[in-house]
């Protein structure tokens, strides 16, 4: 009998100037969905029923950038995308371009449980839904005032708003305006300095020593209408195995380019590393100027997280007694 | 070293007793796009404009499952979707959910060079095409006597196939083109190595004949039906859902990079070890000029050939 060990993660890439109210509310968020799993897992939870059901949480939550809450197309409405994958049989499913759909990782289980196929998008995974008789709401409902006001913003900058990004160095930020939630935008593609909200995550390793992983989002703020990010792609954005369970977030083209979920498990099959050896090569190696985060655990109760982006919403905790809940370094 | 190419025009339950009359028009267009292909590489062109060239190529022909001649969704229509990725850049462009571009793998090109994202689908994709101006048709211009066909065959037995595996039993003795089995190829494919060790990939395909509408398969994602770094370059084909699962084009270059096998061995290991029987199919090349084209299924339609001189063009096993 194995040890169980959880991971969440509410985003990679912080602004550095979040309220501290915002960060609160963020650790508050995280620790309460680890609890839930935590109780799961003590229950005797398998893995991905654990991984669902924090995962919808966190999409129901309007905080970060999931479900309720989720970033805005260009035309202001909703697109949300996510994934599972379940470790033992390395089942998966996914989902994007749903525009109603209250939790989107819950559909994306039932295409992995109760369709022929493992990703369903757009019009199709809407009727798939509406088949399956879960939550739906009006594209209003996932809408939040906040993402109203962000959106406009972005337009102004017309620039495409990455979750958010701080660059490494050698650009200008504008501290002074940073604070306020209605102050003005850096430009060029430089960050928002507002808060924003985040893809969220989840991966556990269960008593039996079963890996799985889950991630959802609205994706980019000011997206293109029909673009699709890491967060569905099995391999990039979410990738569980008999070793390891993976969810990442940050900017969605490197992840995919890294094939970063699978690449940490690759690692650890093909080199024979230990996770966070794994985690660690992968978030060195892969990203070239990329910025992005992982959260993983492993068979054997291991937990991990890596990031190179300036922050990291997450918590993680393990059965012998463990739990933090972080969003810097 | 030198440059080397190959594609294909889908793996599956390929029936050997596919008439001459199905067979010799599917043979004579993966000679006709290997020629172009090599013409291509021995002209200098750069290894993404040879894999998007030849694609197109395989695209047009409605003898193979992708652009024209796509299989069609259970409602009869046509969504295609593609993927291209450059070795040296990793940069990478996909679509899905296509129903009137005529070209879809040069649309994913577009998305890799012309916009910020990688991957584009349904109406925001067909928006895009429309932006870009590429060639776009009426969605009917896309669907075929032999799929329509097929799609019937597929709702009576109730199933969603790759589009050519063996018909049930009771088709067998009609002489219906789908009832041969072997009428229509699954997903296109073309992987090369120009001489300057620049590597590319690209895939294309119409996807499950009877699939759910939405349904997205292997090939536009990343790492499970195409992929190219440095190191190799890799198309798959088959069965999306195994082949994603699998993660097949990323980990034969995983494999080659972390364990060190050739690709020779790193594509068998892949295709024999790690996807059940019956699922795939990929090809790939690598930086110094190798070729190779396993299949763990009956047979698929593929082609390839090396600067030194060698070439194949194969459907079943043949002995390498």
């Amino acid at each position: 009998m194995g040890k169980w060990a959880i991971a969440v993660h509410g985003g990679a890439g912080v602004d550095p100037n979040l309220p501290v109210q915002r960060q609160e509310a963020a650790k508050q968020l995280l620790t309460r969905c680890l609890n839930l799993g935590i109780s799961a897992l003590r229950s005797n939870c398998p893995a991905i029923d654990v991984v669902e059901l924090v995962v919808r949480e966190l999409e129901t939550d309007p905080l970060f950038n999931s479900g309720r809450g989720s970033a805005l197309t260009e035309n202001g409405t909703v697109e949300m995308e996510a994934s599972i994958m379940d470790g033992p049989k390395r089942r998966c499913g996914a989902v994007s371009g749903l525009t109603t759909v209250k939790n989107p990782i819950s559909l994306a289980r039932l295409v992995m449980e109760k369709s022929p196929h493992s990703y369903l998008a757009f019009s199709g995974a809407e009727e798939f839904a509406r088949q399956q008789g879960v939550e739906l709401f009006d594209n209003e409902y996932f809408i939040t005032e906040e993402n109203v006001g962000m959106l406009k913003l972005a337009k102004e900058a017309n620039s495409i708003l990455f979750d958010y990004r701080i660059p490494n160095g050698g650009f200008e930020t504008c501290s002074a305006g940073a604070a306020a939630t209605d102050s003005p935008l850096q430009m060029n593609g430089l960050p928002i300095s507002l808060y924003a909200p985040e893809t969220v995550g989840c991966v556990v390793v269960d008593q039996e020593g079963r890996c799985a992983a889950a991630t959802s989002t609205g994706g980019l703020m000011n997206k293109r209408t029909g673009r699709i990010g890491d967060s569905p792609l099995i391999g990039a954005g979410t990738y569980a195995s008999n070793l390891c369970g993976v969810s990442c977030t940050g900017e969605g083209e490197a992840i995919i380019r890294a094939t970063l979920a699978r690449d940490v498990a690759a690692v650890m099959e093909y080199k024979g590393l230990c996770l966070q050896e794994a985690v660690d090569f992968v978030i060195k190696e892969r990203l070239d100027e990329g910025q992005a985060g992982l959260i993983a655990v492993s068979k054997n109760g291991e937990v991990a997280c890596g990031f190179n982006a300036n922050g990291m919403f997450r918590g993680c905790a393990t059965e012998d007694g463990f739990m933090e809940v972080g969003i810097w370094p | 070293m030198g440059w080397a190419i190959a594609l294909h025009g889908g793996a599956g339950d390929i029936p050997v007793t596919m008439p001459p009359e199905r067979r010799q028009p599917r043979e004579a267009a993966l000679r006709h796009c290997l020629d172009i292909g090599v013409d291509a590489l021995k002209s200098q062109k750069h290894a993404l404009d040879v894999v998007e060239l030849v694609v197109r190529e395989l695209e047009n022909n409605p003898n193979f499952n992708a652009g024209k001649g796509s299989v069609l969704t259970n409602a009869g229509t046509v969504e295609m979707e593609a993927c291209i990725m450059d070795g040296n850049t990793k940069r990478c462009g996909a679509v899905s959910g296509l129903t009137t571009v005529i070209n879809p793998i040069s649309l994913s090109r577009l998305v890799m060079e012309k916009t910020p994202h990688i991957y584009l689908a349904f109406d925001g994709a067909e928006a895009f095409a429309r932006e870009q101006g590429v060639e776009t048709i009426d969605s009917s211009h896309f669907i075929t006597p032999e799929n329509i066909e097929r799609l019937k065959q597929a709702k009576e037995a109730k199933r969603v196939q790759i589009d050519y595996s063996q018909p049930i039993q009771k088709d067998v003795e009609k002489e219906l083109p789908a009832a041969s089995g072997g009428s229509q190829l699954g997903t296109v494919g073309c992987v090369a190595v120009d001489n300057q060790g620049n590597l590319a990939a690209a895939t294309s395909t119409g996807g499950l004949v009877n699939k759910m509408v939405g349904r997205i398969g292997d090939t536009p994602i990343i790492g499970s039906g195409t992929y190219a770094n440095n190191l190799c370059a890799v198309s798959a084909t088959g069965k999306g859902e195994a082949i994603i699962r699998h993660t097949v084009a990323r980990d034969v270059a995983a494999v080659m990079e972390f364990k060190g096998l050739s690709l020779k061995e790193a594509s068998a290991y892949v295709v024999e070890e790690c996807v059940p029987r019956g699922n795939v199919g990929l090809i790939a090349v690598s930086a110094s000029g190798e070729v190779t084209m396993p299949f763990n299924t009956t047979g698929m339609f593929r082609a390839c050939a090396t600067e030194d001189g060698y070439s194949q063009i194969g459907i079943w096993t043949s002995v390498e």
